[in-house]
């Protein structure tokens, strides 16, 4: 099987690939012209009896051309890069649903508002790994019909979701490779991400940031389903919380 | 200053020595031990990354290595039967990266060379501060015994990444505390080092050798010495921080509220963990330069000598290695794309990554420009130089890739990054350290490598490294993190078995490659052809005195008519003109 690019499922993810491609056919380009000289001139210029090496010191306007050429290229590079990151990293459009996604050593917990659209208080004096992991206070009326899951995120396809990425002890980041994106979850702050996935199926969510003995195993599932299929995930979740 | 006659015991003369040649040649030998074992490391890495589920094939040659393995390292297999502990394998790579850079490529390019080769290149019969030159070299060995210790201690070596990102290591045992100690005496070793150099360069240089005389390899250490001094404090600064989050409980980098192992850690008030990432890198992208401006010197070096012509743009060469030194110092962050940092940061340290690639391009044409019209000749040296060139343009080429804030944020933390670093510093700084080392190797033992070994050895190091390190870039294409032990546990990654073999079997044959240029080193230094006072018919200073050099360098100091690159001047009968002969 090819070793490529996977599958791209997420609004931003046809832009970035194809920024790829163009830095890759520049980069190809710059690499076949400059490899192929340097063979050329190796095979062309080898030691031969009676022809001695040309005297020069360099070419002032040589030197002007092969400093400008590449420095257009590679501003013009980082201002097509600019729009994209605009895109990706700028103001988040309108979410349609937000969700607290916790990093801890090596889970991830993945905490939804609920219906009320408010997430409950949270706090690290309340963590208890098996039945709270993210300290969620139960006694916050927003915390009622809040919903807490262990490495499984669902997410409804084509709409926009919100992503508050935390870590309650280390380092990690969250990456879909499918989303062609990732991001740290720093301990001491909540970083945001948006992302509208494209299509519906499942996925993996990797750890990409070196977090420990368990950091290989740091795997967490990504559904990405109808609006229909993940009101009804949710609502399970919610009995089945409840108990 | 020099005296008439050098030290007679052997202690004061070959251990405790002043001249600056044999501290060059102290830090060559220790040096290359550490490449040695780091090396071994990365054999380990990609026994791991090669059979990850070896245990399900129990009768392979894979678990029969692991099993041997584990007799060397019971600590790493605590579960036996041949199984790799994940923490061993975080180990591993954390000391493989560590040990390759601070104890192989930057003593190598900046212990070797810039000992031995600054005081004879400008004309000097030693450093400015052979003493304190002595104490730099004298740092290293204890600080080597302190990163190793921490393998013997309970929890094991250091063990998050070479990177070491708080809190990660802040929670690890004394192994990381061993790194940081360590670091700092090498950070120590590294800046008394680099005021020698400084102190030298603008002091000792014979007359007539201004400073646009100085020979590229020179302005190139020079200039990697001023970014050493203004650099490494500040590693030096965050690493004495987190020796005392980790020791006395302070909170630099440890923010409040954070659970560790089910376990709340009340007494962290109010650190940054974004802290110990600008602050490392603000040393450690500067470092990046530490490891590749001096083999772009020594290259510049060599393709003149090999190619009987004139280096090519010599000012815009020395400008292009002040451009990257002065840009490397703003360009850190790039590293911290994905780290949530504010993005509008994110825009402008995009903008300086993009101009730095800049000077690179026009030192990589101007290393053409050299080869345009020269009479090339084809020795181990100068396969070396050619091979920096050609692997350090791709080095340079993938990073616009991950200079791009958006295609970063994909390739980030992924093998694209792992293949990235190592077509910089194998492809780049090691195949410059090869080319300076079997280029200087008569100067330094007044003996000749043996030739056909030397190109044997290059070919077959030029084919394994691009099997092992090319295919990386598919990796990080296709998804693949770094410094993951299992990758099988993701289906997406469910294909790339077979390439990770195909890499590691390369892997292991690059390896044994090496034993070859160990032969070849060891052989040649008590056996090889009598090498002359100038060899490879060179121009600069140090191939007008005896190889090797004696006591003081030089019977007179010379005097310095010219620049270090005058090949085949018009209306002459040799094809070379040395900077001390009057014309």
């Amino acid at each position: 099987m090819h070793v490529w690019l996977p599958e791209g499922i997420s609004t931003i993810a046809p832009a970035v690939d194809r920024l790829f491609y163009i830095i890759l056919w520049l980069t190809g380009a710059v690499f076949v012209l400059v490899q192929a000289t340097l063979l050329y001139f190796l095979v062309r210029y080898r030691r031969q009896a009676g022809q001695p090496a040309h005297y020069t010191h360099g070419n002032t306007m040589v030197e002007v051309v092969w400093t400008v050429i590449p420095a257009v290229i590679l501003v013009a590079l980082a201002l097509h890069s600019q729009r994209i990151w605009a895109q990706v990293r700028g103001t988040p459009p309108p979410a349609a649903l937000e969700v607290a996604i916790t990093g801890q050593q090596f889970a991830w917990n993945v905490h939804y508002p609920g219906t009320d659209q408010q997430f409950g208080r949270t706090s690290p004096a309340l963590v208890d790994e098996a039945s709270n992991p993210v300290g969620l206070d139960r006694t916050d009326p927003n915390a009622a019909d809040d919903i807490v899951t262990v490495n499984q995120l669902h997410l409804p396809v084509n709409r926009v979701a919100l992503l508050h990425l935390k870590s309650k002890d280390v380092i990690h980041s969250f990456f879909v490779p499918q989303f062609r994106m990732k991001q740290d979850m720093v301990p001491g702050f909540t970083g945001q991400l948006w992302v509208s996935a494209t299509k519906a199926g499942s996925y993996e969510i990797a750890c990409a940031e070196l977090c420990g003995l368990g950091h290989y195993r740091m795997r967490g599932f990504l559904t990405v389903e109808s609006d229909e299929a993940f009101a009804m995930w949710l609502a399970d979740a919610l009995k089945e919380q409840q108990g | 200053m020099t005296t008439a006659h050098g030290p007679t015991s052997f202690i004061r003369k070959y251990i405790f020595s002043t001249d600056h040649k044999v501290i060059g040649i102290q830090y060559l030998l220790t040096s290359l031990v550490m490449l040695a074992v780091g090396g071994l490391l990365a054999m380990f890495i990609r026994l791991q990354l090669g059979w990850p589920t070896h245990f399900t094939n129990e009768q392979g040659l894979a678990h029969r290595t692991f099993l041997l393995m584990e007799r060397w390292f019971p600590a790493g297999f605590p579960g036996g039967s041949g199984i790799m502990d994940s923490g061993f394998y975080n180990m591993l790579f954390t000391m493989h990266g560590t040990i390759m850079i601070f104890f192989a490529v930057i003593p190598l390019l900046v212990g070797v060379f810039g000992n031995y080769l600054i005081p004879l290149k400008i004309g000097a019969g030693d450093m400015a501060f052979p003493r304190l030159n002595m104490y730099s070299y004298w740092l290293i060995p204890p600080a080597i015994v302190v990163m190793l210790s921490g393998l013997f201690l309970q929890g094991g070596a250091a063990a998050a990444g070479w990177t070491s990102y708080a809190p990660l290591s802040a929670t690890l045992g004394p192994g990381q505390t061993c790194w940081l100690v360590s670091i700092l005496l090498v950070g120590t070793s590294s800046i008394m080092g680099a005021v020698n150099y400084v102190a030298t360069v603008i002091n000792l240089r014979a007359p007539g050798m201004g400073f646009f005389r100085l020979p590229l390899s020179v302005w190139a250490l020079f200039i990697t010495a001023i970014i050493i001094l203004l650099a490494t404090p500040v590693l030096a600064a965050a690493s004495i921080m987190l020796l005392l989050d980790i020791t006395l409980h302070t909170s630099f980098f440890l923010p409040p509220g954070l659970v560790i192992d089910g376990v709340a850690q009340a007494m962290n008030r109010g650190g940054q963990v974004l802290l110990w990432q600008h602050l490392f890198w603000f040393y450690s992208h500067p470092a990046v330069y530490i490891m590749i401006l001096p083999a772009m010197g020594i290259v510049s070096e060599i393709l003149p000598v090999f190619s009987r012509k004139p280096l090519f743009g010599y000012h815009s060469m020395v400008y292009a290695i002040m451009a990257i030194a002065g840009l490397g110092f703003l360009v850190w962050a790039h590293h911290m794309f994905a780290s949530g940092m504010n993005p509008t940061l994110g825009t402008s340290f995009m903008a300086s990554t993009m101009v730095i690639a800049v000077p690179s391009a026009i030192k990589t044409f101007n290393w053409l420009g050299t080869l345009w019209r020269g009479s090339i000749r084809l020795t181990t040296p100068m396969l070396h130089a050619l091979a920096f060139v050609s692997m350090f343009v791709i080095g340079g080429l993938t990073g616009i890739f991950v200079a791009s804030t958006p295609v970063d944020l994909y390739l980030h933390d992924t093998y694209f990054v792992v293949g990235h670093l190592h077509y910089v510093l194998f492809g780049g700084s090691l195949f410059g350290i090869f080319a300076g080392i079997t280029f200087w190797f008569p100067k330094m033992f007044g003996r000749q490598l043996h030739e056909g070994l030397g190109k044997l050895h290059f070919l077959l190091t030029f084919v394994c490294f691009n099997a092992v390190m090319f295919p990386m870039f598919n990796l990080g294409i296709a998804g693949m993190p770094r410094r993951i032990y299992d990758y099988t546990q993701y289906a997406h990654l469910a294909h790339v078995g077979g390439l990770n073999r195909m890499m590691s079997v390369a892997a292991f044959c690059l390896g044994v490659v090496q034993l070859l240029f160990i032969a070849n080193f060891c052989w040649s230094v008590f056996r090889g052809r009598k090498a002359g006072e100038n060899p490879w018919e060179a121009n600069t200073l140090e191939w007008t005195t005896a190889s090797p050099p004696p006591h003081g360098n030089f019977v007179k100091i010379p005097i310095v008519y010219r620049g270090p690159y005058e090949y085949s001047v018009p209306g002459r009968k040799s094809d070379w003109l040395p900077q001390h002969v009057k014309s």
